[in-house]
């Protein structure tokens, strides 16, 4: 039982980092109906950018307190990646928009090989490890809690949190479900639709740069290859909570965090992706819409 | 790209005077975006030191030169480029295209073909142009050939394509390694395994939309390269199999120099390991000459109508009458047959198969000579093989940028960055593809070329 409950433990830190990664894909699915899948790989740069940033800071200021260096690391890791997304959006998206349906599709693809790519160049294909920052360790009823998963845990939900509220109660977010709903009418009505499709992958992003973050203090090293698996996986969570819905996203990426770990924990640790990807083809075949998604209604 | 006059960045018209005031405040905001993106990952370069610890190292020259070009480019671009592309786009809706063609255009395919059988001679059987060029190209240009069955005819987003290939290697390799049998049997037994697996793998998931088919399909691939690395019993993991029996002419003659019918021995010459390469070299041409072949001769049959009907609209489709199902299973298999075919060629010529050669990269690497040659046509499939593929191998033949860029520098590293930007660049500049063009098989009164903007996609 206590294996169990610990392994649940890890599946829900793994799961949290998924979620973030998985609400980027699940907004740019909602509201532009596209695939975006370079997002794993701006999960990538995330990772990168807050390894450079802590290199930065070490090397100015040896003993700086873990929460501040944690805090610029995501800061630096959202700022970046929010502007490399938006960057993407408007060089290598927007002109594609109202093209053949495939096309935003493969640009994405290509747009995930050259942003592996460059990292692999500008920053060399080596593994990239860090010293751990974190290291405490809590005994809860037999169950080993590291201090990083609580940080992982607590983190999310402060995002979540403060992303409900912009989603539900701001301006903005309510543009945002305008142009989800109906892109044209939105237009119509006065809603700056390009500027919410843009703000939209600068929010996606800067979560998959928290999630990047998370994800190097969590295994303490990162590599340009990083951007593949859990952004596919982020994308499964996606699907299984039902995309275009973020408390799916959410939902998802704990139950793919969840089963994975188990799954590791009680079959086989080198299936666990086969496992993932398993799930992910289940979904699509028998519930497209996933847990919380509307059925999609196609129109002749 | 209809929404381009709408953007508040659109090139001013023509007649209008560049305005480079805007053109300057424009340069300044792409220099300082550039700044931002690569301030972190040009600026500073993370290394190893000797301890084996992260130290980083400046590079602020090479950063301000990234900011230049950025800033520079986007002036011209305001300034003079995009005034000039408008008024060229303006002079050439006017202009008449003429239906005459030259003697090179009506039989170019025949030359082309001739030329392709000519080439080992042209180079004078030199290995590096034969085997690194030749050969190379043409195991993409087979498999672009059968993925554009599926992509391309039938209109079924395929990431997982590189499984087929896989299965048809791993066929080969393992069935040569345990039963002893020869190229010439398990060439089609690979190709028949795979149209099998494309069956098994295609009935559950084709009823899916196209992205997610795209989606369903990656995951079957990477749940296949998976299995081949963990299957350790049998697939010998990331290990590989190794020392895979060379193709032979029809028992007639080998290549294995140890052989009793070693070809220098037959034929009484010198032993050479040219002679393999120059076998294969026209055994994927014939492959692949196959290949289009077979789609050339489908596409005028009714199930390539019907694949051809799917991909513009499936809901006309099933309202007509077709078996959609039945029609996706069949381009999914026919595909993955020549994917099987390709890879058990890719086994016999490399004699070393291992899950590293079936990764998603490959997959991704095929759709993209698929897509940029324009999906459908087999000349433009061909060509952006030969871009693509030849221009990658051509990187490593560039060894007077060491001159310009440093001893250090390796063109390779850059293959598959400069690919991917290819990718993107040709998809925003030509959505459709070098040849854009498709030339409908049915037709009423006269055939005519319909410009690939006016066609649409269906929900295949």
């Amino acid at each position: 039982m206590e294996y169990f409950v610990q392994q649940l433990v890890n599946g829900l830190t793994l799961g949290s980092i998924y979620g973030l990664i998985a609400i980027g894909y699940t907004m740019v699915y909602g509201i532009i109906g596209m695939i975006n899948f370079a997002h794993g790989d701006i999960f990538m740069l995330g990772g990168f950018s807050a390894l450079i940033a802590f290199l930065v800071l070490t090397s100015f200021w040896a003993g700086i307190p873990v929460v501040l260096a944690l805090l610029i690391m995501m800061l630096v890791g959202m700022l970046t990646c929010g502007l490399w997304n938006w960057t993407i959006e408007r060089v290598a998206y927007r002109p594609l928009r109202g093209s053949f349906r495939l096309a935003p599709l493969i640009t994405a693809i290509g747009m995930s090989i050259a942003l592996s790519n460059f990292v692999q160049v500008s920053q060399g294909p080596r593994n990239k490890p860090i010293p751990p920052l974190v290291q405490q360790n809590f005994e809860v009823f037999g169950i080993n809690i590291s201090l990083k998963q609580i940080v992982i845990v607590v983190i999310t939900t402060v995002l979540l949190a403060i992303f409900w509220y912009i989603v539900n109660k701001t301006p903005l977010g309510r543009a945002q479900r305008a142009c989800e709903q109906d892109r044209k009418m939105a237009a119509l009505l006065g809603v700056d639709v390009d500027r919410t499709i843009s703000i939209t992958f600068v929010m996606g992003a800067a979560l998959a740069a928290v999630a990047g973050t998370m994800f190097l203090m969590y295994y303490g090293v990162v590599v340009f290859t990083d951007g593949f698996v859990p952004g596919v996986k982020a994308f499964t969570a996606a699907v299984l909570g039902g995309i275009g819905s973020l408390p799916g996203a959410v939902i998802g990426g704990l139950l793919i965090g969840v089963i994975e770990s188990l799954w590791s924990a009680y079959f086989s640790i080198d299936y666990k992706d086969v496992a993932t990807f398993s799930i992910l083809a289940l979904v699509l075949i028998f519930k497209p819409t996933g847990v919380l998604g509307r059925p999609e209604i196609e129109k002749v | 790209m209809a929404s381009n006059n709408t953007r508040p960045d659109a090139p001013l018209p023509a007649n209008q005077s560049a305005d480079y005031g805007y053109a300057l405040k424009e340069a300044m905001y792409a220099g300082l975006i550039t700044l931002g993106m690569f301030v972190l990952f040009i600026g500073l370069k993370t290394d190893q030191n000797i301890r084996n610890e992260l130290i980083l190292v400046p590079r602020w020259g090479l950063l301000a030169i990234f900011v230049i070009i950025a800033a520079v480019g986007r002036f011209a671009y305001i300034a003079w480029l995009g005034p000039a592309m408008a008024s060229g786009k303006a002079a050439k809706s006017r202009k008449v295209v003429s239906t005459e063609k030259s003697f090179l255009a009506q039989h170019w395919t025949k030359l082309a073909i001739v030329f392709l059988f000519l080439y080992p001679a042209l180079v004078g059987g030199s290995l590096k142009w034969v085997d690194n060029f030749g050969i190379q190209i043409l195991i993409y240009v087979m498999l672009a050939w059968g993925l554009n069955i599926v992509v391309g005819l039938a209109g079924l987003l395929d990431l997982g394509y590189v499984a087929f290939y896989a299965v048809g290697a791993y066929s080969y390799a393992l069935l040569s390694e345990h039963l002893g049998l020869s190229f010439w049997l398990l060439l089609p037994m690979a190709g028949i395994l795979s149209a099998m697996w494309g069956i098994i793998l295609g009935f559950p998931v084709l009823r899916l939309r196209g992205d997610y088919l795209a989606i369903v399909t990656l995951a079957f691939g990477e749940i296949i390269r998976l299995v081949l690395i963990n299957w350790t019993e049998v697939t010998k993991g990331t290990f590989g199999i190794s020392s895979i029996k060379k193709a032979d002419f029809f028992g007639w003659f080998t290549f294995n120099i140890a052989d009793p019918n070693y070809i220098g021995k037959v034929f009484d010459i010198a032993p050479s390991g040219t002679y393999y390469k120059i076998f294969l070299y026209y055994l994927i041409l014939l492959l692949a000459l196959l290949t289009a072949f077979v789609t050339l001769r489908l596409r005028k049959m009714p199930i390539g109508r019907a694949w051809e009907a799917l991909r513009e609209d499936e809901v006309a489709c099933r309202s007509l009458g077709i078996n959609t199902t039945n029609t996706k299973l069949t381009a999914f298999a026919t595909g993955a047959m020549f994917g099987g075919f390709a890879g058990s060629f890719f086994a016999a010529r490399q004699g070393f198969v291992s899950p590293e050669s079936f990764i998603f990269l490959e997959s991704a690497v095929i759709l993209a000579i698929v897509v940029l040659g324009g999906m459908g046509s087999l000349t433009g499939i061909a060509i952006a093989a030969v871009v693509m593929i030849g221009g990658t191998e051509i990187l490593r033949e560039l060894t007077f940028l060491k001159a310009i860029f440093g001893e250090g520098f390796t063109p390779e590293l850059y293959r598959m960055l400069l690919f991917g930007v290819a990718m993107v660049m040709v998809m925003i500049w030509k959505p459709r593809g070098f040849v854009g063009n498709r030339t409908p098989t049915a037709f009423l009164f006269e055939r005519k070329e319909v410009s690939g903007s006016f066609t649409t996609e269906g929900h295949g």
